[in-house]
């Protein structure tokens, strides 16, 4: 089994995985980090979104042994110190969540989407980059002002 | 209005485990020694079971057990259960084949749950359920509900053809007799397509069986876990309800799909005795959740409705063929009856109506309620035949609403129902002022030159939640009573909690239900915690659903409350030395009337503990109240909802340009959250407009739509913002005035989207989803004929 090394969330971890284990699983079943959710089989819902390296990705299609050395950050390494990060604030302000299931990878893929496309984001720019992120509960309306205002406060 | 009382646009309490990943879903959950469960499923749609073999898979690496239908059998466990019976139109009962949790002998659809291997790992059990050899004997599959009826061997033998009941309601002869007087009649034949819930969360179980003292607990994604507590304790019988603890935790949605009780949660308790008491887990992966949740919708309808001369509505006619899927699931027959034909009226005065139900066996997945459950597809019955009618008549379809709504109350329609409160009018003026209808003629024009076609569609829905008043669903074959319990305990120090049955799975309770209690004893809102989804913790509970919670679940605690308020004030006057009668409750305090003596809600609380003032004789020590709480009538929430779209000539593509959604749902708690559901609700009734359809091969009855790259869940890009007003009447059958808002988009976007796009093409009839390719065909196919 290969063992891997990874900064998650800012502390080093180790580890050993098979070759087939997917990050998501390590970060769920072996960190114990179970904000990142995994809501499908196709990589299409987005529930795993999580930031390799600054910039996002699916965890539930990428290979752990692929991220050997990498930081990794999840939604539990989001907030610093206590205070939330503006993005996760915005969700809450805008109630841009109902359940709660798709919020996570919704999170973290909007922090991305303003390391790509700036603070001040328009509705068609963030509805179009949305495309990767499934929300059954909300009809999205929330989130893109949640988005909106929290791309404003980074 | 307190700002943290009924009214307020408070935060969720909720959220803040949410957005920093610390909420606890089942599959969050890792108990000690826990084993991974996998099922093997049925790859045919029909087909006998000849034999299982099961060796390999149970001498394969890390496997613990493999379990078939037959060990079920031998430990006598009985199947799942269909709570509603419905009896055909001779009196017959519902014909209700058997529903084991592993397949006995034969599976009836793709996705039918076989074996289970329990292995040390996840990838352990999926690994060797490839081992697990099953010889199947294939049979003709049926996916289609008029081939069904006609279609040999029958799924179940109990339904020779097929058919689970025909049912009906209303006065055939009175609605006879309005066909024959009318002037004009609009006939329609209606597909109501099936859809898949899809929550994102998918469904998850872990069952844990504790042999020292012969206790089980099943944590699952339920909606109502108490009901789950009882299915299987009293049908399937794994444990008495002493010995079995049901939790559902943070639960990732539901939408109707998590109110079942499942095969998978019943084999993981069964299983984790069977192998000596080890958690043996399981959770869907996505594909599972396509093929074997409890789908929605499918009904195929063919609808009359006749008009006077002036476009009063007489009579409707209506002959629904339901697809029930392989077995019956929880709550499936009350869906296409008693929550659809008892809808029909919609939001007018229609003298005569005749329903005509047959629910169908067919070799998918069982059908039960989704979002809105019956509402929706009654609606988009009543709503598209109503636009329809005012087009053929010429007659604007704002004004034909006019002149058939419902303007007094109570109103006694012919399908069960007595309305209590509405305003059809208000909801329509306010609707059309906001999605600017004059002016549609003109955006119309501007859109013609820019190539591309507009249209205007409506839905002037109506909804029955609150659901429900026990004896009323009793006598129409309800097998449980629909009330809600509430406890409230108030802790020494004048904090809070309140133990509620309902379940919440998004819809804010821990917030909304903490306003209630916040205002009514004047204290803030972070001293009230709400507690919920956990048998071993709230007494009893009928779950969420049915846009219940607030009217129902919610008045259950306003109840629980005056008795609080009564008991306080016997405390309050014991310790200020006054008559009871002469103690006020206000702003959070007890005032003796004319002193200024006066005791804060957390000094009585205290004192209530302490029993120091009072005899105990008189009043016992502690402050905890409870109520069960039985609606006497359904809730009628109700509105119009406009839908604009805009048709691309060359791609078929249709974007929908403007929303407008007016409600009228009684008493808001916290508009914020309502505003939250109605958006919600809307993007799934446009999903099932415009993109989403469960296909099934009608040869083999494979499910085509099995992922997320086939099944077409809409998107943020598929909508633009939704406006949404309000009007208000309240409900008088709740103190609270509430009528539930968690339905109400799902139920009136359909009928809205179908109405515009057909008015942009200038067609008549249109099934749904109306996609690109779909949109496409008919414009290229009437570019034809008028070439």
């Amino acid at each position: 089994m290969p063992s891997i090394n990874m900064n998650v969330n800012g502390q080093a971890v180790s580890g050993d995985v098979e070759s087939r284990t997917l990050l998501v699983d390590f970060l769920r079943d072996q960190l114990g980090l179970t904000g990142t959710h995994v809501g499908c089989d196709t990589s299409q819902c987005g529930a795993c979104v999580v930031h390799v390296n600054g910039i996002a990705i699916k965890s539930c299609t990428a290979l752990a042994v692929a991220c050997d050395g990498m930081e990794v950050t999840t939604i539990e390494g989001l907030a610093m110190n206590g205070k939330l990060h503006p993005m996760q604030q915005a969700f809450q302000e805008y109630h841009g969540l109902q359940c709660g299931f798709c919020t996570p990878g919704m999170i973290m893929a909007s922090v991305d989407l303003v390391r790509r496309h700036g603070k001040s984001l328009d509705e068609a720019t963030i509805r179009a980059e949305l495309d990767g992120n499934l929300c059954r509960c909300t009809g999205y309306q929330n989130i893109v002002k949640a988005i909106q205002a929290g791309a404003a406060k980074m | 209005m307190s700002d943290t009382g009924i009214g307020a646009r408070v935060q969720r309490k909720e959220d803040r485990r949410f957005i920093t990943g610390r909420g606890n879903y089942t599959d969050d959950i890792n108990l000690k020694n826990q084993t991974y469960g996998y099922f093997v499923r049925s790859p045919h749609a029909h087909a006998t079971i000849d034999s299982i073999d099961t060796s390999k898979a149970k001498s394969a690496p890390g496997v613990i057990a493999v379990l078939t239908g037959e060990d079920l059998a031998a430990d006598k466990l009985g199947g799942l259960i269909c709570g509603w019976l419905i009896h055909s139109k001779d009196g017959s009962p519902m014909k209700v084949g058997p529903h084991p949790a592993l397949a006995q002998g034969k599976v009836r659809y793709v996705g039918d749950h076989v074996a289970i291997v329990v292995g040390k790992t996840k990838a352990q059990a999926k690994a060797a359920a490839e081992l697990v050899r099953v010889n199947y004997g294939e049979l003709p599959a049926v996916v289609d509900v008029a081939a069904a009826q006609k279609s040999r061997p029958p799924i179940h033998d109990v339904a020779p053809d097929n058919t689970v009941f025909d049912w009906s309601l209303g006065d055939k002869a009175a609605t006879d007799s309005a066909f024959a007087r009318a002037r004009h009649v609009t006939k329609m034949k209606m597909v109501n397509n099936r859809l898949i819930p899809n929550a994102i969360e998918p469904r998850a179980a872990i069952g844990s069986y504790d042999a020292a003292s012969d206790h089980f607990t099943l944590y699952t994604t339920s909606q109502n876990p108490h009901v789950a507590r009882l299915v299987i304790s009293a049908f399937v019988g794994i444990a008495p309800e002493n010995k079995l603890r049901v939790v559902a935790p943070d639960v990732g949605g539901g939408f109707g799909s998590k109110i079942f009780i499942y095969a998978e949660e019943v084999v993981c308790l069964w299983a984790s005795k069977r192998i000596g008491g080890r958690p043996v887990r399981w959770t869907a992966e996505r594909t599972e959740s396509f093929q074997a949740d409890a789908h929605g919708r499918d009904h195929v309808t063919e609808a009359e409705l006749a008009m006077d001369e002036n476009g009063k509505i007489l009579g409707l006619r209506v002959k629904t063929l339901a697809n029930m899927g392989a077995y019956l699931s929880t709550f499936a027959s009350c869906v296409p009856t008693y929550l659809y034909a008892t809808l029909l009226s919609g939001q007018y005065n229609i003298p005569a109506i005749y329903a005509e139900v047959d629910a169908i066996y067919t070799n998918t997945a069982p059908v039960d309620a989704y979002r809105g459950a019956g509402r929706p597809e009654a609606t988009y019955v009543v709503e598209r035949l109503v636009e329809t009618a005012a087009r053929e008549m010429k007659i604007d379809p704002a004004e034909f609403r006019r002149r058939n709504f419902i303007t007094s109350f109570p109103h006694q329609t012919p399908v069960i129902m007595t309305y209590d409160a509405g305003d059809y009018h208000a909801s329509l003026d306010k609707a059309l002022q906001l999605a600017d209808y004059k002016g549609f003629q003109a955006r119309k024009a501007t859109a013609a030159k820019n190539g591309k076609l507009r249209g205007i569609g409506f839905s002037t829905y109506i909804e029955a939640c609150g659901i429900a008043p026990s004896a009323a669903i009793g006598s129409l074959g309800a097998g449980v009573g629909l009330w809600e319990s509430a406890e409230v305990r108030v802790n020494p120090v004048g904090t809070v909690e309140v133990l509620t049955g309902s379940h919440s799975h998004g819809q804010g309770h821990e917030t909304t239900f903490a306003q209630l209690v916040s205002g009514r004893l004047g204290i803030p809102i972070d001293n009230v915690s709400v507690i919920h989804g956990d048998t071993d913790k709230v007494q009893f509970g009928m779950g969420t659903y049915g846009s219940r919670s607030g009217a129902v679940g919610m008045t259950a605690i306003a109840k629980a409350l005056d008795k609080i308020e009564a008991k306080a004030k016997k405390v309050a006057a014991a310790v200020m030395e006054a008559a009871e009668a002469d103690v006020e409750f206000k702003n959070g305090s007890f005032a003796v009337k004319g002193t200024d003596k006066k005791m804060a809600f957390g000094e009585v609380a205290l004192a209530a503990y302490v029993a120091h003032k009072f005899p105990s004789s008189e009043i016992e020590p502690g402050l905890k109240e409870g109520s069960f709480h039985d609606p006497s009538n359904f809730t009628f929430p109700a509105g119009c909802h406009i839908c604009e779209v805009e048709i691309d000539r060359d791609t078929g593509e249709t974007r929908i340009i403007n929303w407008v959604a007016v409600d009228d749902f009684g008493t808001l708690i916290n508009p914020m959250i309502v505003e939250g559901q109605v958006h919600g609700g809307i993007a799934q009734g446009i999903g099932q407009a415009l993109t989403e359809a469960c296909v099934y091969d009608k040869e083999s009855g494979q499910l085509l739509t099995g992922s997320y790259m086939d099944y077409c869940m809409p998107r943020a890009h598929d909508f633009p913002q939704f406006k949404l007003g309000f009007t208000e009447t309240k409900c008088p059958s709740n103190p609270l005035g509430m009528k539930g808002c968690g339905e109400a988009g799902a139920i009136a976007a359909p009928a809205a989207v179908m109405n515009a796009v057909t008015d942009a093409l200038g067609v008549r009839d249109l099934p749904m989803p109306a996609s690109p390719h779909r949109v496409w065909s008919v414009m290229n196919d009437l570019r034809r004929a008028a070439e």
